[in-house]
């Protein structure tokens, strides 16, 4: 009977979790989504921070790294650019795109290195 | 009455397909594109901190290679048109100074008096600094080539940068302001060999194909090769240096006057000079995903 009632308990356990864990989700993208329309007209600072937002509700989000990255090296803050670039392609090794646009971003941030040696 | 069975036929394949664009556009419509390019202007920082300096002198460069072109002059005319406009220093306008005959000087003894003397703005002829101590002798004894025409022979006048005695004194000279100086090589270079170029052809079709074609090759260019110095006025000691290489090679058959690939490879490099004394925004595009 005990068993049965714990089996019941976790089922109704995960239960709750799927839709909680698909709002996570769903949240975070319209923090991106938002984000992508404000970088659009300029708002960088407002951007970056949707984007943060949004990594921190679902952290395995490589799309909300690499926007956040796209916004870091906007603002100047190659640093913190890498790092999330990096992120975003540990989370999502094949996507071409986030690749290409840290290809885009080392050959910037080497030319700055270079001028720190 | 198969021709009208035909046509009804035909019709509703018509409509079939309709169908199935519009369905493939709302499903397109629905889901939207997940990614969105984006332009953007990285902002990078100067590699010196100029903001102990209120000027800046382009003093002169040891030049050599083709005698084309004037490397010298044009180098510091071209810098300090583009220090005018990009960044917030003032630039001092002084007298293009031959380098190399003040290096020559130097080392045979001649205390480091450039000949032609800057001056700043048609102002009287600075006087010398009349020490006669020799202390600003930083190639004395080296034996400089007559003319520069490689890498080898420009070397030996590097020594020049190194005298912080003689800098020292052109700073106090301008109220110390941040000193532009180096060397620059601009060579003609001729060269043969296979070269891939694409090719346009046309099918029998009539359609078009770019073929990459290895096909041999003489070619003639030039190729610069600047040195850029920056002195502190105020001790005569090097801040940074930067060396760059630039190349460009024309078809053997083709006439390109020096001077204009002179200005085409300065082109190239003119915003990384910059970038060591100004703030720079570097464009590109980004790819934003959802």
């Amino acid at each position: 009977m005990k068993a049965t009632s714990i089996a019941i308990l976790a089922c109704l356990g995960v239960l709750s979790a799927v839709p909680a864990f698909a709002d996570a989700k769903k949240d975070a993208k319209s923090q991106v989504e938002f984000g992508i329309s404000v970088a659009q007209r300029g708002l960088w600072r407002e951007a970056i921070y949707r984007w943060e937002k949004a990594t921190e509700i679902d952290p395995t989000y490589a799309a909300a790294y690499n926007d956040l990255a796209i916004g870091y090296e906007h603002e100047g803050q190659l640093d913190k650019a890498r790092k999330a670039y990096e992120k975003a392609l540990e989370l999502d090794p094949n996507n071409s795109q986030v690749r290409q646009n840290y290809e885009l971003f080392k050959e910037i941030n080497d030319r700055t290195a270079q001028k720190e040696k | 009455m198969i021709g009208p069975l035909r046509k009804k036929n035909s019709a509703a394949r018509r409509l079939a397909l309709a169908c199935a664009a519009a369905l493939v556009a709302a499903f397109t419509a629905a889901c939207g594109t997940d990614y969105f390019e984006i332009p953007i202007e990285t902002p990078i920082q100067p590699k010196l901190d100029v903001s102990p300096f209120q000027r800046v002198l382009v003093y002169g460069f040891v030049a050599g290679g083709t005698d084309d072109v004037d490397a010298n002059q044009e180098t510091v005319r071209l810098l300090r048109s583009q220090l005018r406009t990009k960044s917030s220093l003032r630039v001092i306008d002084a007298d293009v100074v031959p380098l190399i005959e003040v290096a020559r000087d130097q080392s045979q003894g001649g205390g480091g008096e450039d000949p032609a003397g800057p001056r700043e703005g048609g102002a009287p002829p600075r006087a010398s600094n009349g020490n006669g101590n020799g202390s600003d002798r930083g190639a004395q004894g080296v034996s400089l080539p007559a003319t520069i025409k490689d890498e080898k022979d420009i070397e030996p006048y590097e020594r020049l940068f190194a005298n912080t005695a003689y800098w020292k004194r052109i700073g106090e000279e301008f109220q110390n302001p941040l000193i532009v100086t180096g060397t620059v090589l601009f060579m003609s270079r001729s060269t043969s060999g296979f070269v891939q170029r694409d090719q346009e052809t046309f099918d029998s079709l009539g359609r078009r194909r770019v073929m990459p074609m290895r096909t041999y090759m003489e070619r003639k260019g030039f190729v610069l090769r600047p040195k850029f110095v920056f002195i502190d006025g105020r001790t005569g000691a090097t801040m940074y240096s930067e060396s760059y290489r630039e190349e460009i090679l024309y078809n053997a058959q083709q006439n390109t006057p020096a001077l204009s690939s002179y200005f085409e490879l300065m082109d190239r490099l003119v915003p990384n000079f910059l970038s060591a004394l100004s703030s720079q925004k570097i464009r590109g595009t980004r790819v934003l995903l959802k």
